[in-house]
């Protein structure tokens, strides 16, 4: 099986964004995950928000890991460059082509297998290094294109297609990531567009690892009635921390918009000057707090219940360069004239090996 | 006061500046500064030196020694047998005493009673009140220790006339900030000093004689050499992860950055290195790294290159470049870390699942290794590939004579085929996997064009990098790919050839080898032994390296590994009939001497000289494991 082109039929009254570019232009290869695959919405979240966001299609870069929604890169953005990597290792491959090139916008997609079980490890250091990359975890409980295994986000005494109860504890990648000091940590459902899609532009802004988790029911092995990562199971546990606005630097912030209109607790700037707006949905929820946002998500995941919304930022945290140091320009533009210290240099140095 | 003179021979006339020997002590005491100074004080008397440290996978408190050989000659491999043996570990007095040659000369701490651990008849043993001498001297328990050190080197300075004005200046140069310190160096060093000349018939029968044969050499160890390749050939992303042998040359990449890539004004680095969580991530951020279109490295020994398995091929299917060094240690598993051996060589070749093969470059000194380092980026680049760089611990981590160090500043890297905007506007549409010549692809990296975006994947991929699984696609990919190997078989450096007149049989060797073959070649031909010898310092193997087969009938391949696991690869991959290729194998973990190679080869020419049945060796299968055709 060949991968399948989309066909580039353009109405001429689709919407343009700054760039002159439609939700066209950002768009890649026909799916070719099941029908009704959690993950295709999240695509479709993706288009919106780089479009929404005018980042020139080419100065972004998508990295994946393996597994269904490592497949998900191909599918959107057709001009950038995509990387479809090993099983578990997109956080390696994105910590260094942004070492090389600070300069793109990163965006990694991954899954519960790939984050929590065989990369778990990558995983952990790349928000350690506060690696700047929004990462994207479409999570669905289990093993896909393998046919049904558990992975290590299925909840204790949820069933398999064939009935078989999961019995060992998850790993909640929000809860980890709070733990592993994440400077931008977010929960979201595949099947909430309005949701999603402004997190989703809030996490690429976000100067450092910004994690997404995104439960995205696996229609195919994980949407029954035993499951707790289906549709319907998400649609009635979830409870939205935070609704999310996200305005970008560019645009001019009234007082009359929609968010006003509601309860907007707090504002935080981010690295960029755009600003998030949080909508307190929960009353004493502070997504600034990254104790009580553990301490919430925590209380609710023991009633069964699933946090969404941006769950904790922290804008003014320091990515990988800032804490190494590394000169404003992208390493791969240091001409070599500068890189290499020359013969003089070097003869110097022969002294100190005598 | 010498203890048991060996006879009362008459005074054989003096051995200047060719003799051997080591130092026995517990590792974590301090030594390794006196062995140095030791070793760098006879380099700076103009002669010829070489140093082998053999230590513990261990902090504190193991044996460990250190041999010093001196060869006006310029002999550097390690020294098949020892004139003096320094015993300071009562562990291993045993072994100690055992090492010095026959009419050779021990000496020890006469501190205590001499132990009868080292007593042997046939030798001249030498004692000296090292740690009475220095607790007496210093305070506390920690100078006391440190300072026996300099102690042993004095007494060693006075026995092997080791030129005290060199010393001074090097006591000063090193410790001109601390006053303390150097003062209580200079009164250690006579205490060992004085008390040799004091006591003994000084110098030895051998011992050094200024010369002035090290002018333009410097010493150096192969890892300070590729760190400093490195950042002369413009890497700018390191990853790693720790692993003895190979610490000290991210370390030293670290060290030159940020002497010569620091900006003065900002403090801002111009690198970005990065300390991984392990070989599989340092192998996944090169990769990321020289997609984005950086020259990134990593360094590494055996058990990372284990690790980094999966990445290394999907760097070969998808045309990513990156440079891996490994500096090979003794394996299998985590084997002997602190020991040398090339036991890397075949895994390296092919390196990760499916059909793959490497580029790989094998520098025979530190020297090379500094100016394989460029060569290897460029290789990397030119063949959007991993290419390795292959050393050992001895090469890594011990202090060569080399000579210095220079650099062409008109070198610039070769970025291999990179489309730009420019060239991508003149393209209808780019291929990524396709083929602009000797099977090499043209590449793009992200963010100069949209043009340019192609999917990167280590699945099956065709020549315009969309998914496939049809078998055409597949092949026209994984055939290029190759071709392109071939191609690069003959862009690597090619191998070192020393022809002899009259010579039929062939001597074959790789990396550090070369030294210990180097000089038992010459010992062989005034053996009357003619032999043509190949360094093979390129994998896959060009045309060179395919004619030298051809044109010998029998081959000695010297090697540091159980299996003989470059004569498999030179079968393998020339055609050889293995049964043409006589392995000689050294692999117990320490560099090889001249005297194992030369008794080896001696013996198997032997062998072959006795009359063999007509019939009797043909067809007999003779398996790597297997020590010859005996």
């Amino acid at each position: 099986m060949t991968s399948i082109q989309k066909p580039p039929v353009r109405h001429p009254s689709l919407q343009q964004n700054a760039l002159g570019l439609t939700k066209r232009d950002y768009e890649g290869a026909m799916s070719t995950l099941c029908a009704g695959c959690g993950h295709d919405s999240v695509t479709a979240a993706l288009v919106q928000a780089f479009w929404e966001l005018d980042v020139p299609p080419h100065r972004a870069a998508k990295l994946s890991g393996i597994g269904c929604s490592s497949k998900t890169t191909a599918y959107f953005m057709k001009q950038s460059h995509g990387f479809n990597s090993v099983h578990g290792r997109m956080p390696a491959i994105a910590t260094g082509a942004n070492a090389a090139n600070k300069d793109l916008v990163y965006i990694g997609i991954s899954g519960d297998g790939d984050s929590l079980s065989i990369g778990l490890g990558q995983f952990c250091h790349a928000i350690r290094r506060n690696v700047n990359l929004l990462y994207v975890l479409e999570n669905n409980g289990v093993y896909g294109l393998t046919k049904g295994q558990f992975s290590a986000s299925a909840d204790i005494g949820s069933k398999s297609k064939g009935g078989e109860a999961n019995v060992q504890p998850p790993i909640d990648p929000v809860l980890l990531a709070l733990t592993l000091g994440a400077t931008f940590v977010a929960r979201s459902f595949s099947g909430d567009k309005a949701q999603l899609v402004p997190i989703l532009k809030a996490g690429l802004r976000h100067k450092g690892f910004g994690l997404i988790d995104i439960i995205s029911p696996c229609v195919t092995f994980n949407d029954h009635d035993a499951s707790t990562k289906s549709y319907r199971f998400t649609r009635q546990h979830s409870e939205e921390m935070t609704a999310v606005d996200f305005i970008p630097l560019r645009r001019e912030i009234t007082s009359d918009s929609e968010t006003e209109s509601r309860t907007a607790a707090v504002s935080v700037t981010m690295h960029d000057g755009s600003v998030v707006r949080f909508r307190r949905v929960a009353e004493t929820y502070d997504p600034t707090n990254r104790d009580a946002a553990y301490a919430h998500v925590r209380a609710l995941q023991q009633r069964g219940e699933v946090a969404t919304g941006l769950l904790y930022i922290d804008s003014s945290a320091t990515d990988m360069h800032a804490v190494n140091r590394t000169v404003d320009r992208p390493l791969v533009d240091i001409p070599f004239e500068e890189l290499c210290p020359g013969n003089a240099a070097l003869d110097a140095l022969m002294e100190e090996f005598r | 006061m010498i203890v048991t003179p060996a006879s009362r021979a008459p005074r054989p006339a003096p051995r200047l500046n060719d003799f051997a020997f080591k130092i026995a002590t517990v590792n974590g005491t301090g030594s390794a500064s006196a062995n140095s100074l030791l070793m760098q004080a006879v380099f700076r008397m103009g002669i010829p030196v070489s140093g082998k440290n053999v230590f513990p996978s261990n902090i504190q408190g193991l044996p460990t020694w250190y041999e010093i050989r001196v060869s006006k000659d310029g002999y550097t491999a390690r020294p098949s047998e020892m004139d003096l043996v320094v015993a300071l570990n009562p562990e291993t007095y045993a072994k100690d005493v055992a090492a010095v040659r026959p009419g050779g000369y021990l000496l020890y701490d006469s501190s205590w009673p001499l132990p009868d651990a080292l007593r042997r008849e046939g030798i001249t043993i030498l004692g000296v009140p090292f740690g009475t001498m220095c607790v007496e001297s210093f305070e506390g328990d920690r100078a006391r220790t440190l300072m026996r050190n300099i102690a042993y080197a004095g007494a060693l300075a006075a026995l092997l006339r080791i030129d005290m004005d060199v010393v001074s200046a090097m006591l000063n140069e090193k410790f001109s900030k601390k006053r303390a310190l150097l003062d209580s160096n200079f009164k250690a060093i006579r205490l060992g000093y004085d008390y040799a000349m004091a006591h003994f018939d000084c110098p030895l029968p051998f011992h050094l004689e200024r010369m002035d044969a090290t002018k333009d050499w410097i010493l150096l160890d192969g890892n300070s050499a590729c760190g400093l390749g490195a950042v002369f050939a413009g890497a700018t992303v390191g990853a790693w992860y720790p692993i003895t042998p190979s610490t000290s040359l991210m370390e030293a990449f670290k060290e030159y950055s940020e002497r010569y890539r620091v900006d003065k004004a900002t403090g801002q680095r111009k690198y970005c290195l990065v300390q991984a969580e392990d070989e599989l991530a340092a192998a996944g951020m090169v990769l990321g790294a020289g997609w984005a279109g950086a020259r990134a490295f990593t360094s590494t020994a055996g058990p990372g290159i284990s690790l980094m398995s999966e990445f290394v091929g999907l760097g070969y299917y998808a045309e990513i470049p990156g440079v891996f060094v490994d500096v090979q240690r003794t394996g299998p598993s985590t084997g002997m870390p602190t020991r040398t051996q090339q036991g890397d060589l075949l895994s390296i070749a092919y390196l990760s699942h499916g059909d793959t093969k490497h580029i790989a470059l094998f520098p025979g000194n530190p020297e090379e290794c500094f100016y394989f380092m460029p060569q290897a980026f460029d290789l990397a680049e030119r063949f959007q590939t991993p290419v390795f760089v292959v050393t050992d611990l001895d090469i890594g981590m011990n202090d060569w004579m080399c000579r210095r160090l220079k650099w062409d500043d008109g070198y610039r890297p070769d970025r291999g085929r990179v489309l730009g905007a420019a060239e991508l506007a003149q393209v209808k549409k780019f291929a990524r996997y396709a083929d602009t010549g000797g099977g090499v692809p043209a590449r793009t990296l992200p963010g100069v064009s949209p043009k340019g975006a192609y999917f990167t994947r280590g699945s099956g991929h065709t020549s315009s990098a969309t998914y496939t699984e049809d078998a055409d696609e597949y092949r026209e990919v994984v055939d290029r790919l190759a071709r392109k190997l071939a191609t690069a078989a003959d862009a690597v450096p090619e191998p070192e050839v020393d022809a002899q007149d009259g010579a039929t049989i062939g001597i074959i060797s790789i990396g550090g080898c070369h030294a210990a073959v180097r000089e038992a070649l010459h010992q062989l031909r005034r053996d009357g032994v003619a032999a043509n010898y190949m360094r093979i310092r390129g994998f896959p193997f060009g045309r060179s390296v395919r004619l030298f087969m051809a044109k010998h009938r029998r081959c000695f391949v010297v090697e540091q590994n159980r299996d003989g696991q470059l004569r498999a690869l030179l079968a393998i991959e020339t055609g050889t009939p293995i049964e043409r290729m006589i392995p000689v194998l050294d692999y117990g973990g320490l560099p090889l001497t001249a005297g194992f190679v030369i008794n080896e080869i001696s013996a198997q020419l032997r062998l072959m000289q006795q009359p063999v049945p007509e019939g009797e060796m043909d067809g007999i299968p003779t398996g790597g494991a297997m020590r010859g055709v005996e």
